[in-house]
This record gives C-alpha cells, structure tokens and sequence, in this order.
C-alpha cells in the first residue's frame, strides 16, 4: 500500500466523513463531486451513522496476504442508518453467532499490516450491537 | 448501421500453460480464427484483457500482438473491462463493422494469469473491485459474491445444494468439450464436500485460473455471404451497461441491474425476446453468478433461477441450455479472454459444430460477459442465417 493512497483516505476511515447532497439530501460515503442520485453538486459535510444491520456477510477462509493471520474472519455489507451501505469486517463474536438482520454498530480498529511498505492500516470496522 | 456477421473462430490450447506466453496463445487463437474465416487481411483489431501488468507485467498489448500476428501498422487498441474485456471488445469490433469504418475487423482476448501463483492472482482479480472501499477491508472476489450467494438464499430460499448442481451441469457439459481446462464430471457430494473458500462458497463453485486466448473475425454480412462455405452466424442484437464498481453501493444487491439493462437492449435490437433464445452463454464466474445471470436475462424468473439447473431446465437437452462449453466452472476462465470464448461457442454452435454437446436446432444464442460483481456487463445476441 502506498502512503499516500492510504493517507487519502482517512478522513472516511477515521473520521468517517461522508458528503450529503444539499439538492436532494443523498448522503454519499466516500464524498463525491456529483450526487449519484440527483447530479448536485454543493454537499453539507456529514459523518456516517454508527449504528446498522448487516444485509449479508461471508466468511473468508481464504484470505490475502495480508489478512492470512485473521482468517478465518467474517466480512458483511452492513446498511447504516439512513441507508448508506459499507463492507466491513464483523468482530468481536464468534463467527457462527452472525445473522442477516443482526444489529451492529462502528468501532475504530487495525485493520491490516502491509509487509511492503510497513504501513499499519486502520479503519472502521463493526462489532455486535445490544 | 451496417448487418455484421462473425466470419471466423478460434481458440488457443486452455490451462495451466507453464511453457507458453501471452503473445504465443494469442497468435494461435487468432490465427485460428483468420484461418476459419479464410480472409486474407485484417483492417483493425481490438483484444480484450484484464491485466497484462499485474499478471505478466506487460501493457501495450496493441503494440505488442499486432507486431507478433505480422499485421503490425494495423489500428489495433486493447480494452479493459476487467472480466468483461472480451465482450466489450467483440462490441468495439461490432461498432467498427457496423460503421462503416473497417470490414474486417479480428476481436480477440487473452489472460495470461498462471505465472504469479495464487496469491499474485488474488491480487490482481481483486482490482476489479474497490480497492478503497472493499478490498481494503479484506474480502476477496469470492467473498463478494458468497455475500451475494447469502442474500440470495436468505431472501428467495435458494439451497446450497442448487448452487452445487450448478457446478455439475456446467462440468458434465465441459466434459464433452476437448477445449476444457477441467473437462471432467463432479456430484453435488464432491462440490459440497470440497474445500471452503467464503461461506457458503466452496472451491468447486469457483472457476479456475486459467491461461488462454479467443478470437473472432468480423466483416459485413454481404461480405460473409460472398467468402464464406460455412453456415453465416450473424450479430443481431448488442447490449453493453456499466453499474456501481461496490457491491454494498447497489440498491438490490443480487438483481444485476447492468446485465438487466444490456439484456433489454440487445433483445429490444433483435427484436426477440427470452423466450426466444435457443441456448446461452452466461458468466458463471461462481456458481451464485449464473443463478442471477440468468434471473437478469429473464431466461427464469426473480428468485427462482436456483431451481434450474437442479431441474435440468438449464441442462443440454433442457428448456434453455446454459454454458454448453462448460462454462467459467469447466472450460476455464482467462478473465479478459472469456468473452471472446463465449462468441466462439455461440458460433460453433450455431454452425453445428458442437459434436457431443450440439444443442439441436441451435437457432439464436446469446452471451452474457461480466466485470466484477457486475459493475460491466455485456450481451450478444447471434443467429444462423
Ligand atoms: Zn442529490
């Protein structure tokens, strides 16, 4: 991973900075220059929801790399309040415990190490919600 | 526009080919098809292929294989769509016949993806997908579409038992094909007694890793009446639609709307409609990909293409056979080859040239190439004259 690709980032995987549309209200997650939906172009900073449910998820069993050591890890879509869609890895609960449907919410983790360039990646990722 | 027909055919040998390079598998298919088609020029070229720079470190394929297929001064142009490379370059090849700009125009693809190893290829496959915004999160390209396979079943009640006779059928077709990577039958216990890649996905419902090379000739159709001996196989309806390149930022996240789209299209040029389609084709990059493929083209109903190959309605003999060649699963999957490969079955098959899996009174076939999880989609629509 190249620093400065990953340094791009993270204002969305640290801060999750989202963009929403001040023309039809369409939160977009990264921030874009045009709204998908109505082609606005001015947008109200916002930050992305921590709460959502996972629409449906896998287990990786095969991984990349760099993800070799965590496997075999869970990575769902979750729909966050709102309705913004994320991929993300679920954790902190045994992987036969993830349902569809299931409420989870936003923590801040590692997500991988880079064995290239050495650079450690952090992101959001989401863990069970009561 | 101009009618346009697919004048010649061929492929290079398909595998693990340790021995043999990009440029060599694709002079071979291509000189194949120049040979099927007996012409003896070509006006321009377009060949479709994923990544020659992740896979063999080599871009300016335009360049590159024009030189070594001796047509080098030609206007030649490679196009990336990632694992619909193919098929947008057979429909480049298309526009350029149908203009008027060319007549005889050779579309190929190659995919040279065996020398990285495994992970080199995981890699690579995975630029297809967000970088940013997926595959920084570690999920893989079966990942994507495991968490599609998931949907699917939670919500229409699909089986893991169907996804598996997905992988049966297109493998007890590939076993009639001599072209096949894996050109052998499995059983559902096999498939689901197979390694885990992403749950619920298991390594015989993956295709493989696959070198090779396809090409195709295009001219005009009169020009295909006058030089050819062979029955005309004719391009009647094109489609080509692009959707959001992450899975998570679709609405429906197993309707396929750019395979829906392109479908629409190519139908509403051809005048016909699903029903009227006497075998496919389809992207069965996992087995879950040719369930909603085939829900996308209208050849089943939404939410019922689990049930097809398990009743045979997709099987050789069937209602709609799909993927005679094997598909993806059996014969192989050069990703930016893989489109050109599926005109070549079409256009075999509408010769009756299929021997063992010839589909009787093959009339129109269609093609379905994707990208992705289906950010690119193309499909082709061809008839026998
Ligand atoms: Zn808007």
């Amino acid at each position: 991973m190249f620093p400065s690709r990953y340094w791009r980032e993270i204002p969305q995987r640290y801060r999750l900075e989202a963009a929403k549309c001040t023309g039809c209200g369409k939160v977009s997650f990264p921030p874009r220059s045009k709204c998908p939906k109505c082609g606005g172009v001015e947008f109200d900073e916002a930050r992305l929801p921590e709460k959502g449910v996972v629409k449906t998820f896998t287990i990786i069993r095969v991984a990349p790399s760099q993800f070799v050591e965590q496997a075999p890890y869970a990575v769902g879509i979750v729909e966050l309040e709102g309705g913004v869609k994320i991929t993300a890895q679920i954790v902190d609960c045994p992987l036969e415990d993830i349902k569809i449907g299931q409420k989870v919410r936003i923590e801040f983790r590692r997500l991988q190490e880079d064995g290239c360039s050495g650079v450690i990646c952090y992101g959001y990722k989401c863990v069970p919600a009561l | 526009m101009r009618d346009v027909a697919v004048i010649g055919v061929g492929l290079s040998e398909w595998g693990e080919l340790w021995k043999r390079s990009l440029r060599e598998i694709f002079v071979d298919a291509a000189s194949a098809a120049i040979a099927d088609a007996g012409v003896d020029r070509i006006d321009s070229m377009y060949v479709g292929c994923m990544s020659g720079g992740l896979f063999v470190g080599q871009e300016h394929l335009a360049s590159l294989l024009s030189d070594y297929l001796g047509v080098a001064s030609i206007p030649a142009c490679r196009v990336e769509s990632a694992c619909a490379s193919g098929g947008v370059a057979f429909r480049q090849g298309y526009i350029e016949v149908a203009s008027g700009m060319n007549d005889v125009v050779l579309v190929g693809g190659v995919e040279k993806m065996t020398d990285v190893g495994g992970d080199g290829a995981t890699y690579a496959l995975a630029t297809a997908a967000d970088q940013e915004y997926e595959v920084y999160h570690g999920v893989t390209f079966p990942g994507l579409y495991a968490m599609m396979a998931n949907e699917h079943m939670s919500r229409f009640g699909t089986t893991r038992e169907q996804l598996a006779h997905v992988a049966v059928k297109n493998h007890r077709h590939g076993a009639m094909n001599p072209k096949a990577q894996y050109p052998f039958e499995v059983t559902v216990e096999g498939v689901l007694k197979s390694v885990l890649v992403a749950d619920p996905l298991r390594i015989l419902d993956c295709s493989p890793i696959t070198d090779g090379a396809a090409a195709a000739v295009l001219c005009p159709l009169d020009m295909a009446k006058k030089l050819s001996k062979k029955p005309i196989v004719r391009v009647v309806g094109s489609g080509h639609s692009t959707d959001s390149i992450a899975l998570h930022d679709r609405e429906d996240l197993t309707e396929l709307a750019a395979t829906k789209r392109a479908a629409e299209k190519a139908y509403k040029m051809a005048e016909v409609g699903p029903a009227e389609i006497s075998f496919a084709e389809v992207h069965d990059c996992f087995t879950i990909a040719e369930i909603c493929v085939i829900e996308a083209l209208g050849l089943v109903e939404r939410g019922k293409g689990g049930t097809a190959a398990e009743s045979g309605l997709t099987a050789l003999g069937g209602r709609i056979p799909v993927n005679t060649s094997g598909g993806l699963k059996s014969k192989g999957h050069p990703v930016g080859c893989t489109g050109i490969a599926q005109i070549v079955e079409l256009t075999e098959q509408l010769r009756g040239e299929s021997g063992k899996r010839q589909v009787k009174g093959a009339k129109r076939g269609l093609a379905q190439n994707m990208g992705g999880t289906g950010g690119s989609t193309t499909v082709h629509i061809l008839e026998v004259e």
